[in-house]
This record gives structure tokens, sequence and C-alpha cells, in this order.
């Protein structure tokens, strides 16, 4: 057992501070990523996360928060994705990508001044790849309020988004205000989003939205319990990512593995161990296992 | 004193319609009563969903009334042209048809049992319990019709629009829904309105046609309406209506105008 938690694992303020701001992010993520798989918005979901790279970089420049600077920019570009009007999946399409270019381009200028600008912090890495670690008690009020506002956000309009996911015609006729519905649904991912960048940083933040997300899809066919299997499966990948990432201090004489790394390698393990599994279950039962 | 006669669910009187300038329904007029099925018959392009679309409150009409029995257009149920659910959605039948009820509303649906009594009878209403806990993007596609119905039910509304509900599937599952409409119709005392551009699978469910051509629309039963003489006066040039072995067809000679070359009913 003390091979698995390596001691001081509980006791440490880092790994506090990483389980909870890191739990509270993957189970915010995972829930707002099944709406957004459904509404067929994976593509919109990681334009957004490296979009707010570029927000992430320009914080340390202008004095804000890492978590404030994610979420304005992922805001920003959001806001642009709902305002601009288009037909079908396809013109939404190239508008995200319209959009994911310019953010990147920003990303890479504000990436470039944290290097090069005198007095500059450097934190290129921990904006890309994250510093879960490095979060401090001072993390905890921001990333409870984002995540608690997405929660609340995405519960109350979780029946219109799925009604308009399903038809948007079918949708308008029975009163659902679109514009509307798509707005809350893009702030709840921007809020998801840039509580997955400060985890796992702001390349691997898709990570977090969609791959517990798909997993719990795959499993389940309720859209209620999709939910909750989703939070938990991102709770325990961050929860046993982060336990590896300590762990590996040990393992390798000081050589630990990125955080970020480890949690997305739990993520993908359990979801193809899962989607594997039941499939070999639906073969050995003839297919007639029920989802 | 004696009752005035209730007015009729559904009635549109004088409409008319274009796009970006090209005018599509011109005039158009019918009404529709409670336990009425009516098929909504034109080729593709007649203007069928823009009328649906104007009933339903998505098109704007440049001119004529459209009038609801029950003075609200919230009675309204609809099934879009074609739902595309995705195999993997996570929403079973009964989510979809539960949707149809309360999935415009803001909040956190309650656990009900008045909620589930309701969901359970619109699928019961169109034999759809047996797939009740299948995600819906697996069903066949007249079972995705039968759950779309429900869906377009469970408000219990007034007036049902359907728009090309047979379009995609064989000529069995399409008489099949059509015979389910035609019993909802009857014993819901709901006015169906479906749309499409096939007319035979429709003719033994009928109450009345609509058959639009030319922007204009005649209307009435189907012996009165889809003849010869009517035909020719609603297109503007001669249209014979054939009995082939019992079916319709309905052909205009190939030099007749643009548009409307060779019209035909039958598959």
């Amino acid at each position: 057992m003390s091979f698995l938690i390596q001691s001081g694992f509980l006791q440490s303020g880092p790994v506090q501070h990483a389980l909870i701001v890191g739990g509270i992010a993957a189970v915010v993520a995972a829930v707002v990523g099944v709406p957004t798989l459904i509404r067929g918005q994976a593509f919109a979901s990681d334009a957004l996360a490296h979009v707010s790279t570029a927000g992430g970089a320009l914080a340390p420049l202008i004095g804000v928060n890492a978590l404030t600077g994610f979420v304005l920019m992922a805001l920003a570009a959001g806001g642009m994705l709902e305002a601009v009007p288009v037909r079908d999946r396809a013109e939404r399409d190239l508008l995200t990508g319209i959009v994911l270019g310019a953010g990147l381009g920003l990303a890479a200028l504000f990436l470039s001044l944290g290097v090069t600008l005198p007095g500059a912090s450097g934190a290129t890495v921990g904006v890309l790849f994250g510093s879960v670690f490095l979060l401090g008690a001072d993390d905890l009020v921001p990333a409870l309020t984002a995540g608690g506002l997405a929660l609340v956000l995405l519960m109350a309009f979780l029946r219109p988004i799925l009604l308009a996911a399903l038809d948007p015609d079918l949708a308008r006729v029975s009163g659902v205000r679109l514009r509307l519905t798509g707005a809350v649904h893009l702030a709840c991912l921007t809020l998801a989003v840039g509580l997955a960048a400060m985890t796992v940083g702001a390349i691997l933040s898709t990570a977090l939205i969609v791959t517990p997300a798909a997993t719990a899809i795959a499993l389940t066919a309720r859209p209620g319990q999709s939910l909750l299997v989703a939070a938990g499966l991102g709770l325990a990948g961050t929860w046993g990512g982060l336990l590896i990432a300590y762990d590996s201090y040990v393992w390798t004489n000081g050589h630990a593995w990125p955080a970020s790394f480890c949690i997305v390698t739990a993520l993908c393990v359990l979801h193809f161990g899962l989607t594997g599994g039941l499939s070999l279950l639906r073969h050995l039962r003839g297919g007639k296992v029920r989802r | 004193m004696r009752d005035l006669p209730e007015a009729p669910p559904l009635a549109v009187e004088d409409l008319t319609i274009s796009h970006r300038g090209r005018p599509i329904l011109d005039g158009v007029s019918f009404a529709l009563n409670r336990g009425e099925l009516c098929g909504l018959i034109g080729a593709n392009g007649s203007g069928k969903t823009t009328l649906l679309r104007a009933i339903l409150g998505l098109a704007r009409p440049d001119g004529g009334q459209i009038r609801f029995g029950g003075g609200r257009r919230g009675r309204i149920g609809y099934l879009p042209q074609k739902v595309h659910v995705d195999a993997y959605m996570p929403l079973r039948a009964r989510d979809v048809v539960a949707l149809g009820l309360d999935g415009h509303r803001i909040g956190l649906p309650l656990p009900s049992a008045q909620r589930q009594a309701r969901v359970a009878a619109a699928l019961d209403a169109v034999s759809a319990e047996g797939f009740a806990d299948q995600r819906v993007g697996t069903l066949s596609g007249g079972q995705q019709q039968r759950v779309f119905i429900a869906h377009a039910l469970v408000r219990a509304p007034d007036v049902l629009l359907l728009d090309e509900p047979l379009a995609s599937l064989d000529p069995s599952i399409a008489a099949e829904i059509a015979a389910l409409l035609r019993r909802i119709s009857q014993q819901m005392g709901i006015a169906v309105l479906l749309s499409a551009h096939e007319v035979n699978t429709l003719v033994p469910v009928m109450d009345k046609v609509i058959y639009l051509a030319n922007r204009h629309a005649v209307a009435g039963p189907v012996a009165e309406v889809i003849r010869s003489d009517v035909l020719s006066r609603l297109y503007g040039h001669h249209i014979d209506v054939l009995n082939v072995h019992g079916r319709i067809l309905v052909v205009t000679a190939p030099d007749a105008g643009a548009g409307t070359a060779h019209v035909t009913l039958l598959p």
C-alpha cells in the first residue's frame, strides 16, 4: 500500500490544494463535457481551450489571476462563436477554426512576451501544461466560485440544452430560447475550460472535458446518469493522476512525471479499459448488455 | 340560447408568403377540425414546409391570418422533416418524450409520478413501450418516428403538424405510421396535418387533402380535389389523374411548362 500511496501525500499542503482545485475542475469539466459532446461541440471545446492559452499567458503580464485570464479569453472567443450567426455544423466548424487560429496567434505573442520582457515570469510551461502542485489557498475561492456557477447554470438549462441538441426547430416550437440556451452552454464551457487549464494546462484541458464525458456516454444511455458517471470518472482520473505524479517522484529518484501527463493518462486508461471491457462483455453475451 | 359552433383548432385564411422577394404561397386558405387527418400534398419545393413553418410561427407571412381554436400556438405538436440523432447520444426514447413535456423549462426536473405517467401514456399511444429504454439513435426509422410522434403528443396538443413523416420509411412502415396517425386523430380528437409528396399511402386514412401547386392550394375531400379538372385549374394547364391498380397517378404533358413538366405522385 505504501508503494501506491507514498508517505506524506495527504499531509502535503500543495497536494491538498491540488486535490481540491483539481477535483473541482475535474467534476465541472466532465459534467459540462456531456452536453458539449451531445451538441457536437467537441471541436469548439478544444478551440476554446487552446484560445484560453492566450489569456493564461496574458494574466502574469498584467498581474491578474491565471484563472481569470483563462476564463476571460475563453469567454471572448466563446462570445464570438455565439454572436456570429451560422446555418449548420459545417459553418460553425469553419468559424471555430478561424477563431482558433486568431487565438493561437495571440497566445504566441503573449507567451513570447512572457519570456522576453524584462522581469517576465516565464510561466509558459505552467500555462501550456499546467502547474497543479503550485496552486495555493488563494486559488480555492475563485475555483469554487467558477465551478459552482458553471454547475448551477448547466443544471438549470440542461433540459433546454438537450432539446436544442435534438433539433433546433423542435426546441424553438416548444418555447426554448435558442440563443440564450447556446450562450449559457458556452458560458459553462468557458468556465470549465478555465478550470481545466489551471489543472492540466491549456493544451491538455480538452482531455478533462472530452474523455470522461465520452466514457460516460458510452457506458450509460440515461442523460442524468451520464453526468454523474462523467463526474466520477473525471474525479477518479484526476485524483489518480495526482497520486501517480506524487509517487513518481519516489519511483524515479526525483525525476517526477508532470501531473498533467499522469492525469490525462489515467483518464485515457479509464476510457479504454471501461469501454473495451463493455465491448468484451457485450461480445461474450451476444450483444445483449443493456447500457 | 343556442351554443355557438366550436372554432376549428386551426384555420388559415388567405395566407401569402414570399422568401427574398420570391412568392411561395399566395392566398392559401383551409381549416382543420378536431379528429380530422389532413394531407398536405405537393411536389418538392411547392411550399409545404414553408406553410407548416408559418403555422408554427417560424416563418413570417406577408399577408393573411392563422387562427387557433384554443387561441394559443402552444397547443401545437410538431414533428420536423428529419431529426438526426447520433447513435451514441445518451437519450432513451422515454427521455425524448419527457423533453416534449417539459424540455423548454429551466431548472432540474423533480421526480414526479404524474410526469412519468404522462410520458408512459404518450409512449403507449404510439405502441413504443417495447423500446422505451433503448437509445433513440439506435432505433429503426419507423421506431424513431413513433418516438417523435409521442414527443409531439405528450403535451396533449389540439393540432399535430408533421413534416414529411413518411418520406424515409419503407412503404409497409409508412402505411403503419399513417394508420397510427389516423387512430391518434380519431381517438384523441386531434387535428392532424401532415405533408407528403406521395399521396397514395395517405389516401386510405385522409379525411381531407390540401393540394399545393403554383403557389396556390385547393382543399377538400380527396375525391373532390385530386381530379383532372380541379388540378388542371390549379396548375394552369391540362393534368390527367389516372387510377392504376387502385393507386393514383397525377401526370401532365412533358411540354406543359417549366417546373411542372412531369408531375407524378407515385414512386
